[in-house]
């Protein structure tokens, strides 16, 4: 359960290798944590994250085979997961980002990251949706992106993606008020991550650990949707509005 | 014909939280009329289980239970007086407020009153709860002839302290926070009274160490003795009011008898409810000090057989409808816990350290606790207990009260289940030394674990 502080005793994340997600369990404000599973590919990233965790003191620390393309066994698997005790947290963390270049010549890399942004998502959102509607309680953080404020040449098959996923998770959140869970839909600049690695800093790009703290935050005060860092809200705004010639010629 | 969404809410579903109004869960809200209905319900009750609530003054989250069908025993709220026996037989959902409005003109008072008379009797027992005269008369269950419970078969058992058989059950579900059963009546003592009056001592104490000595020295001479504490003031003063029922005599020897018709007459009063939306950060360091300093100089510096009214002396808060509304949208925790005497320090360490992180107690309590009952997991023990109010949203309250809270595990004392919030499953097995007895009992009663509650999942209970 979640205490009268924010604090939460157990948490799923999907994606389990993540690195936001990751920050976000460091940064919750005190220690009760008694279980975490961490769900993704069988990867060495993701077994670094259990060890991690394991060491910092976390008494049951999870690792589940979970594929977000394979929506067919999402339904089993969340009831698996939930059958053993409520989840107080579910971090919906998985996505790709793809190479846009490659992703032009070779459309069948779009389809691969529209099903796992998007398409696994939803799947799987929606059997986590059941589930907390259920036990009343449970609060599920959706990874979104800036990306899918405003299409960018640069990126725009993940930016769709991730307008989808935010437009699905505000209307989750709709649909569970009233029951005891919620949707909290953060929208994270670049951050310094795997995915990111490699690439051209954008303006505000952020650490992992900044998100972290952010989505704690805006659990505790019970947000509904965040940017990260928060200055991004006021950023994307004028974005929003820049004219579709000037935009395009825009620094990448 | 469409399939119903497994999202879908309806007008069954409520949001429950309790009076500090922090993590709420949904449930379904159903109103048994009888014991035979909230039989019928646990012995079909779904995988998320079954709870009784009554008037939501617990402070954290015992009375609410994510996904369970919650009764609403409010409407189950008759009673009968027994004045030839000066007891009374009631409905668990009848409140300390029902009973007082018939009961005082008769003559009677409860035996045990908490600082707000809108409890029920079925939470009254399930949270064992103490009022100013522990330190002479116990806790409500110490008052308890006999009640009725529906176990988790869905079987009504008769529960008595002076009957080997159910002597541990009836033990059991005092303090059980509902976890044994639903408690669908109870027969307990009253206490005969000459007057609706208090007859009441206050002294203005100028530090903590004052107030202190002062308990020690003469709580034994009253029946009801509490001290309110500035939080505020690194002296810790406070106002200490000690008081008995008036009799006859004593409201004789004043004027106030012209007054009134009758001298067991028995009037509330209300003021206005606390407005619907409160911002957060009302309650800061300022106001609070503000309010402190206004409580310490409206009490007299030294009176003595002062007449008050029993509303005025026990429920000052009541009169503020929904007052808890005040700690704006993050809602606010009490902390209560008690220490043997030996841990008097505590008190002091307590007040300073929520200072420090500028979450001064808006409204503190202190008051001494005599023996302990039976009851695994009732709260009181010998010593001294505090009570303070803090606003959960400040940031830097947590680490503070996992502190206190080994401080206070160290010496022996615990925190009370129906203020708590917050404390870790492994701070609650540490300080109840009788958990492992109470969950054998509970296992009994409860085979297949139908009684849930979010404080059950949270303490591991």
């Amino acid at each position: 359960m979640n205490d009268a502080l924010g604090e939460v005793q157990s948490v799923l994340v999907l994606g389990g290798s993540s690195e936001i997600a990751r920050a976000t369990i460091e940064a919750l404000p005190r220690n009760r944590l008694r279980r975490v599973v961490l769900a993704g590919r069988q990867s060495p990233a993701l077994e670094d994250a259990a060890l991690h965790l394991g060491n910092a003191g976390i008494p049951t620390v999870e690792v589940a085979a979970f594929d977000a393309i394979d929506t067919e066994s999402h339904g089993a698997f969340v009831d698996e997961v939930f059958d053993t005790s409520d989840i107080d947290l579910v971090i919906l963390a998985f996505g790709v980002l793809g190479d846009q270049q490659q992703v032009e010549s070779d459309p069948a890399q779009a389809v691969q990251i529209a099903t796992v942004n998007y398409t696994g998502a939803v799947s799987v959102g929606l059997h986590v949706a059941r589930r907390l509607r259920q036990q009343g309680h449970g609060k599920l953080v959706v990874l979104s992106s800036v990306a899918g404020d405003r299409a960018r040449r640069s990126n725009y098959v993940y930016g769709s993606t991730k307008a989808g996923l935010d437009a699905f998770a505000q209307g989750l959140g709709d649909a569970l008020a009233g029951s005891g869970a919620s949707v909290l839909v953060v929208r994270p600049g670049m951050v310094r991550t795997r995915m990111s690695e490699g690439l051209p800093e954008a303006p505000m790009t952020t650490d992992p650990d900044v998100v972290g703290r952010a989505i704690v935050q805006g659990l505790r005060k019970g947000k509904h949707t965040i940017y990260a860092p928060g200055q991004l809200r006021f950023l994307m705004g004028a974005v929003k509005v820049v004219p579709r010639p000037v935009f395009r010629k825009l620094p990448k | 014909m469409t399939t119903s969404s497994p999202l879908e809410v309806d007008e069954r579903d409520v949001l429950l939280s309790g009076w500090g109004r922090t993590a709420p869960s949904g449930a379904r809200l159903l109103s048994p009329h009888s014991a035979e209905d909230i039989a019928e319900s646990i012995r079909t009750a779904g995988p998320r289980g079954v709870l009784a609530r009554g008037l939501g003054r617990s402070y954290g989250d015992a009375a609410q239970s994510g996904g369970a069908t919650v009764f609403d025993m409010v409407h189950l709220r008759s009673f009968d007086v027994d004045l030839g026996a000066g007891t009374v037989t009631a409905d668990a959902g009848a409140s300390v407020d029902d009973l007082l409005r018939s009961i005082v003109p008769a003559g009677f008072f409860v035996p045990v009153t908490a600082g707000t008379r809108f409890v029920t009797v079925g939470g009254a027992i399930a949270a064992d709860i103490h009022g100013k005269n522990h330190h002479v008369e116990g806790s409500f269950g110490a008052h308890v002839i006999s009640m009725r419970v529906v176990d988790g078969r869905g079987e009504l058992l008769d529960l008595r302290p002076d009957d080997p058989a159910t002597e541990q059950m009836f033990w059991s579900t005092v303090g059980g926070m509902g976890l044994t059963g639903v408690i669908v009546e109870a027969t307990f003592r009253l206490l005969p009274i000459e007057t609706a009056q208090m007859s009441v001592d206050t002294i203005r104490c100028a530090d903590l160490d004052e107030v202190m000595t002062r308990m020690i020295e003469g709580d034994d001479d009253y029946r009801y003795s509490v001290a309110w504490i500035d939080s505020v003031a690194t002296s810790g003063r406070g106002v200490l009011t000690r008081g008995d029922h008036a009799t006859i005599d004593q409201l004789q020897a004043t004027k106030k008898t012209a007054k009134q018709a009758s001298p067991l007459t028995y009037e509330t009063t209300s003021l206005p409810s606390a407005p619907p939306f409160v911002p957060g950060g009302l309650l800061n360091t300022a106001t609070v000090r503000a309010f402190n300093e206004a409580w310490f100089r409206k009490a007299p510096k030294n009176k003595a057989a002062e007449l008050h009214s029993i509303p005025s002396f026990f429920h000052p808060l009541d009169g503020v409808k929904d007052w808890n509304r005040i700690y704006g949208p993050q809602g606010f925790l009490q902390y209560q816990f008690v220490v043997p005497d030996s841990a008097g320090w505590l008190v002091e360490r307590t007040l300073s350290r929520l200072r420090d992180v500028g979450a001064p107690s808006f409204l503190t309590v202190l008051k001494r606790f005599g023996p302990a009952n039976p009851g695994p997991l009732s709260f009181p023990i010998p010593g001294w207990t505090l009570a303070a109010d803090v606003p959960a949203g400040n940031e830097r309250l947590g680490p503070v009260l996992d502190e206190l809270d080994e401080l206070v595990a160290a010496e022996g004392g615990r925190l009370y289940l129906a203020k708590d919030s917050r404390q870790s499953p492994a701070m609650l097995a540490q300080t109840y030394p009788l958990l492992a007895q109470w969950q054998a009992v509970r296992d009994q009663m409860d085979p297949r674990g139908v009684f849930t509650s979010d404080l059950g999942r949270r303490l591991s209970l």
